[in-house]
């Protein structure tokens, strides 16, 4: 199996990811790992909460790195999000790719990346001194 | 028929819990889902936008919905 998908409560292993991607015909992994801000336009954020719409959340992700294999030669796909509450500097997202050449390993992770943030059913709320925020749910 | 619809993030402020019942006709669309909840949440036409989702897939207007689909508001994501 090429493509691991996962969603957890508990802290993502960012090295453990690294080394599932791994493989003898890898030339480069490149990896992207989402990380929660202490601001947001200006305004100091305490700590942040994900929820996910796990089957769905899943079956999406899945779609992605299909996706992405349809357009890049990669060896090997790992998306890995965190639900539940996490503090400034925790890490809420994971993904991992690997393929013999770097080109095609930085333009997937930018791809999985960059489609997950428009599909994947999973929300964060800012929370802050004075108050909590769905992130983009309002104009 | 009833259907049960799952929320989300905002949704399930909106609408006070996690799921709600909503009456439909029978073969009730996406789209009169929508009206219907909107007309009882008038906070969900304040959403930048929302989708509902079947069954684990995003749905159009016009998907036709039966009592055993699995029904869920799909507010703006924001993974990642």
């Amino acid at each position: 199996m090429n493509i691991q998908i996962e969603i957890s409560n508990q802290p993502l292993n960012v090295q453990s990811c690294i080394d599932w991607v791994m493989t003898p015909q890898s030339g480069g992994i490149n990896v992207f790992i989402g990380t929660v801000r202490d601001a947001t336009k200006g305004k100091t954020v305490i700590r942040l909460e994900f929820e996910a719409y796990e089957p769905m959340a899943i079956k999406e992700m899945k779609k992605i790195a299909n996706e992405a294999f349809s357009k890049w030669p990669i060896q090997k796909l790992l998306i890995h999000h965190r639900t539940g509450v996490l503090e400034v500097g925790e890490v809420p997202v994971v993904i991992a790719v690997s393929c013999a050449h770097r080109d095609a390993a930085f333009d997937a992770c930018r791809y999985v990346i960059d489609t997950l943030k428009q599909t994947v059913p999973i929300w964060k709320k800012e929370i802050f001194e004075d108050g909590e925020v769905w992130v983009a749910a309002h104009p | 028929m009833n259907v049960n619809v799952l929320a989300f993030g905002i949704a399930k402020d909106i609408f006070g819990g996690s799921s709600v019942e909503v009456e439909l006709p029978e073969n009730g669309t996406t789209q009169s889902l929508k009206l219907s909840l909107e007309e009882r949440y008038p906070r969900l036409k304040h959403l930048v936008s929302y989708m509902v989702a079947v069954n684990n897939e995003y749905a159009t207007d016009e998907s036709l919905l039966t009592e055993r689909d699995e029904i869920a508001i799909i507010p703006p994501v924001s993974g990642g």
